[in-house]
């Protein structure tokens, strides 16, 4: 075993994958001798050589583009967005063009987009984003958020071995905050599509992903301590698609749900969980679905700003208590 | 003027045989033949959607493609109007019928319009509606044949319209940079559905567009289809030699609306007699004929035999039915996410 953060487990994953495949290649913005912003694919060009690792120009749809055309010959390419704010530059190719080819062409992409996602970093409106709602309406990509290194290690390496396209967000306030052991003799591959229970727990479901599971599970304790609440936290993993059992499963045990996210509440994916909860097991629901989420304005920079939009450990205990309460 | 029976044909250009000529010009009749009778069709009210026609652009497309080698496993991406270079890379009649009648049988299953649809073991990729992004996706193709050393050619065409996109601009530099066997053939066809190039560029030729990119630049009269083929040619042998991105501009003219609806009540009466005048076809028949490089009893051949060809395709596909309503939910993932329409289906039975 060995102490990993969460971004050298997406380096490991990104580098073991290559290793056993040489048609993997990474592309991106100084994502070669540099070894990127984040410094999540460094060491890569020097092991595997430029054309496995290639710094491109300043052009998001470029990058994505030319991971499809190489996807569909066979290829396996992981694109790097510098920042995911700037996946949105790519938004028509990656939803007109990669979204739709296996179902109007019977075209594989076998293809992932990742990059550095979230706040709590003091990043302001561009370097803060999580635009997992923007793509979660798109059939035909899949979105992956990992919590944990992990499932870090373990989805990065599954969505380079799937078939589909994969928007792969990584948080990078986790970066460097969030260590595991990890084996050094066992693959880990974290089945796309598949939640995981962080924390069990019989009052009160808190359904959420990435940077948040850990604030959840703050919550959950001290809610526990102070409150005696039993906090079930579910970490969905996988947004597309969306594992609707385990949320099921988990409504039907605690019968009060709260939602979770750090992207703004409107039109954001917490609409679409309850939604389904609605539709699936409105009957089990002791109160009302209720969702946390960031305020509906683009992500200040100033610390006071930027802590009082994104949702916040204490947003959260307040919430589940209301819930508990009804 | 028929040449003096005893004096040789002049020397065939660009290389190309005889058989090859006599190919050249199957494609381009094959290529208007097929639009007439998806016209037809059209006025039946059996095409469903619209109908894009490549009237007067069939020397352009067909040329162009023509320079490919299908047998090294080149790949083009085409237009909406390049119907020609799908045929010269082994699409069928069939299909195309299929795709605009929206069979069951098409090769999307009635999910994709018109010649939207592809065939990389033949070497065309369809592209999408969205101008422009077929550039950096072909560029990618490239990208796989540099990477793994294979001595194949991407080619992918756009036009004075597409030319505008980011999409293009992305596309053609990083292909620039990286040194990619690609060919982009711009097809000057001077409209982009009603807006003349002048509003679209303040280049007076696409092809200066090509010193901007640092990449080579060539240009042919797209309405012959010997001198499309040989420039054209020319840049696909560089990439093949690993000099990297040509841009290719073909000179031609748009003569039916952007669509089948479309009257082209913005183009003048003068403009469009003397492009009429310069029929690809027409050019290319008496070329062939006054050099002695095929006789008008062999064109005529060739005509009867696409007629033919024809006859039987719309006799075999306009029968066939549309695709099955629940079909539409297959194949969206390898593993379909839930829907979660799937309560209201269960409730309708």
């Amino acid at each position: 075993m060995a102490e990993v953060t969460y971004l050298e487990a997406i380096h490991q994953g990104i580098l073991e994958e290559m290793a056993r495949d040489e048609r993997v290649f990474v592309l991106g913005q100084d994502v070669g001798a540099f070894g990127g912003a984040f410094k999540v694919t460094q060491g890569l060009q020097a092991r595997f050589g430029e054309p496995r690792v290639i710094d491109t120009p300043i052009a998001e749809t470029a990058i994505v583009g030319v991971a499809a055309g190489a996807a569909h010959m066979g290829l396996r390419p992981v694109a790097e967005m510098q920042f995911i704010d700037f996946i949105s530059c790519a938004y028509s190719i990656l939803t007109n063009y990669v979204a739709t080819a296996r179902y109007r062409a019977d075209l594989l992409t076998p293809m992932v987009v990742r990059g550095p996602s979230g706040g709590y970093v003091r990043g302001g409106p561009f370097h803060s984003q999580n635009p997992e709602a923007a793509f979660l309406h798109t059939p035909g990509l899949k979105i992956v958020c990992p919590a944990t290194a992990r499932d870090a290690k373990g989805l990065i390496k599954s969505a380079i071995r799937d078939d589909d396209p994969v928007l792969y967000f990584e948080h990078k306030y986790l970066y460097r905050r969030i260590k595991e052991d990890l084996p050094e003799d066992e693959e880990i591959l974290t089945q796309i599509g598949q939640a995981r229970v962080a924390r069990e727990g019989k009052d009160v479901t808190v359904i959420t992903w990435s940077a948040l599971v850990w604030k959840a599970l703050e919550a959950a304790d001290q809610l526990e301590r102070e409150d005696g609440l039993s906090v079930e936290v579910l970490d969905l993993r996988t947004l597309l698609p969306m594992d609707l059992p385990a949320i099921v499963r988990s409504v039907k045990k605690t019968n009060r749900v709260l939602v979770v996210h750090e992207d703004t509440a409107t039109g954001g994916v917490g609409g679409e969980i309850i939604a389904r909860i609605n539709e699936e097991c409105f009957e089990w629901l002791d109160a009302p679905a209720r969702r946390v989420a960031a305020h509906d304005v683009p992500l200040p920079f100033a610390p006071p700003l930027e802590d009082f939009v994104l949702p916040q450990t204490g947003d959260i205990v307040r919430a589940v208590r209301w819930l508990a309460a009804y | 003027m028929s040449p003096d029976a005893a004096a040789p044909p002049p020397p065939i250009p660009a290389g190309l045989t005889r058989p090859q000529l006599h190919e050249l010009y199957y494609y381009m009749r094959l290529t208007r033949s097929l639009e007439e009778r998806l016209v037809n069709l059209y006025r039946q009210t059996k095409v469903i959607g619209g109908l894009f026609r490549s009237l007067g652009q069939e020397a352009d497309s067909v040329g162009s493609a023509y320079a490919l080698d299908r047998s090294k496993g080149d790949i083009l991406s085409p237009l909406i109007r390049n119907l020609g270079s799908m045929l010269v890379q082994g699409a069928t009649p069939i299909e195309v019928l299929r795709q605009y009648m929206a069979k069951a049988t098409s090769p999307t299953r009635g999910r994709e319009l018109n010649i939207h649809f592809n065939d990389l073991e033949r070497g065309f990729l369809g592209q999408i509606s969205h101008l422009g992004d077929m550039v950096p996706v072909m560029a990618g193709v490239a990208l796989s044949f540099k990477m793994r050393g294979e001595p194949r050619v991407g080619m992918v065409y756009v036009g004075d319209g597409a030319m505008s996109t980011g999409a293009f601009h992305e596309g053609i530099n990083l292909a620039a940079v990286q040194k990619l066997p690609l060919v982009i053939i711009a097809e000057n066809n001077g409209y982009a559905y009603s807006t003349p190039m002048h509003k679209q560029t303040a280049v007076k030729q696409l092809v200066e567009k090509a010193a901007g990119y640092g990449v080579a630049g060539a240009q042919a009269d797209g309405n012959d289809v010997l001198a499309t083929y040989e420039v054209t040619r020319a840049a696909v042998d560089r990439a093949r030699a690993g000099e990297g991105v040509t841009l290719v501009e073909l000179l031609t003219y748009r003569r039916r609306g952007h669509a089948e609806h479309d009257n082209q009540s913005y183009v003048t009466q003068d403009e469009m007699a003397a492009w009429e005048a310069k029929d690809p076809i027409d050019r290319y028949h008496r070329r062939l004929t006054e050099a002695g490089w095929a006789s008008e009893d062999e064109l005529a051949a060739i005509d009867a035999r696409i007629a033919a060809e024809l006859d039987a395709a719309v006799d075999q596909v306009e029968p066939e039915p549309m695709p099955e309503a629940l079909s539409a939910l297959d194949g969206v993932m390898d593993t379909p996410a839930r829907a979660p329409m799937e309560w209201y289906r269960r409730l309708h039975g």
